[in-house]
């Protein structure tokens, strides 16, 4: 019996399971699902709100336990990844899937049961995008992966809206876009700094594909369009000035760093790339204040204050 | 030179996982019950 068990591979460790649904991600996840939840113009019971947000954070840690289930071999390749549960050989391949497939459909159930079907749908909609037509469908095939790809990571605030409202407006719809067109000059930042691993294990990333000079333009493009999106809440009267101020002047500061990472044609040898890794920094930081933003106004409305 | 770090034997390893893993199962079973009664609450006011 000893004999038997010493030679069988040792159990993953809970925290093995824990990274599994990468909580660096999962956390701008719950604060843009939280923020959504808030600045919606109805209210929600606090139990009702901390579980609707809870099946928000466990549908996306699902989804990223399936993502990693699905790119173990491809995560083995690259040296940002490699340390992961599974292509670490810390955890079964198949424990990962269950896993991942179990908290998917926990989180749904949930959703559904406490909060609404409607919001259990999209919450269900999210989570196939992200682990099928984003992670299978489409990251190996073209180097769009991360402009579609990108529509997985802004449904958080849209589930938010909708489990405090109960039906979908212009407002979570435009929340929605502001994270789909974040999404690429964000991850092309990275890309561009990472590209020798992904070219090394095969996902076509802009950088790659197109090249560098192309995929700086199209950075630009996205932090282009991204300003005039960003100010719509405010426009359409669907926010105060508190956030259309601040959504002004942390855009105008995004279009900026991009001008740096857009202008430059490409970098040498060796270039530290530190305009590309300050409009990564920048990036994560923009959506966090954005949204801290949105929930000020909304506050401040609340209280009398704003506009 | 220092001495190399104390490895636990696998089944000693294997148990400490298994205590682990299971204490935070019960804790998140724990957690999920008290949820429920709580929703059921808020779902009657």
């Amino acid at each position: 019996m000893t004999t038997m068990t010493a030679t069988q591979p040792l159990p993953a460790h809970w925290h093995d399971f824990f990274a599994l649904t990468k909580p660096r991600v999962m956390s701008l996840v719950i604060f843009t699902g939280l923020c959504g939840l808030l600045a919606a113009p109805e209210s929600i019971n606090p139990v009702l709100g901390f579980t609707a947000i809870l099946c928000i954070a466990m549908g996306a840690g699902g989804a990223a336990a399936l993502n990693q289930w699905w790119e173990t071999d491809l995560d083995a390749g690259m040296k940002r990844t490699a340390g992961r549960p599974l292509p670490a050989g810390r955890m079964d391949r198949i424990a990962a899937r269950d896993f991942g497939i179990g908290l998917s459909v926990a989180s749904v159930l949930l959703m559904g049961l406490a909060i609404g079907w409607l919001a259990a749908g999209i919450l269900a909609l999210s989570i196939v995008y992200y682990a099928v037509v984003y992670t299978i469908w489409l990251k190996p095939r073209t180097p769009q992966n991360i402009v579609i790809g990108g529509g997985a990571g802004a449904f958080p605030p849209l589930i938010g809206w909708v489990a405090a409202t109960g039906d979908i407006t212009w407002m979570p719809v435009i929340l929605f876009a502001i994270i789909f067109f974040w999404t690429p000059p964000h991850f092309w930042a990275l890309a561009l700094f990472v590209k020798s691993d992904y070219a090394k294990v095969g996902i076509p990333m802009m950088p790659v594909v197109a090249g560098e000079t192309s995929t700086r333009r199209q950075i630009l493009a996205y932090a282009v369009l991204l300003l005039p999106l960003s100010a719509l809440p405010w426009f359409i009267g669907g926010t105060g000035a508190v956030y259309g101020v601040s959504a002004l002047i942390l855009s105008t500061a995004f279009l900026l760093l991009s001008l740096r990472v857009g202008l430059r044609r490409s970098a040498p040898e060796g270039d530290p790339m530190k305009p590309e890794k300050q409009l990564f920094g920048y990036s994560v930081l923009y959506l966090f204040a954005l949204f801290a933003a949105l929930v000020a106004d909304r506050w401040l409305v609340v209280q009398g204050v704003g506009a | 030179m220092n001495a190399p770090d104390h490895v636990p034997p696998p089944d000693e390893e294997r148990a400490r996982i298994i205590r682990g893993r299971n204490r935070v199962f019960a804790l998140l079973l724990g957690g999920f019950a008290i949820l429920v009664f709580a929703i059921s609450i808020a779902k009657m006011s």
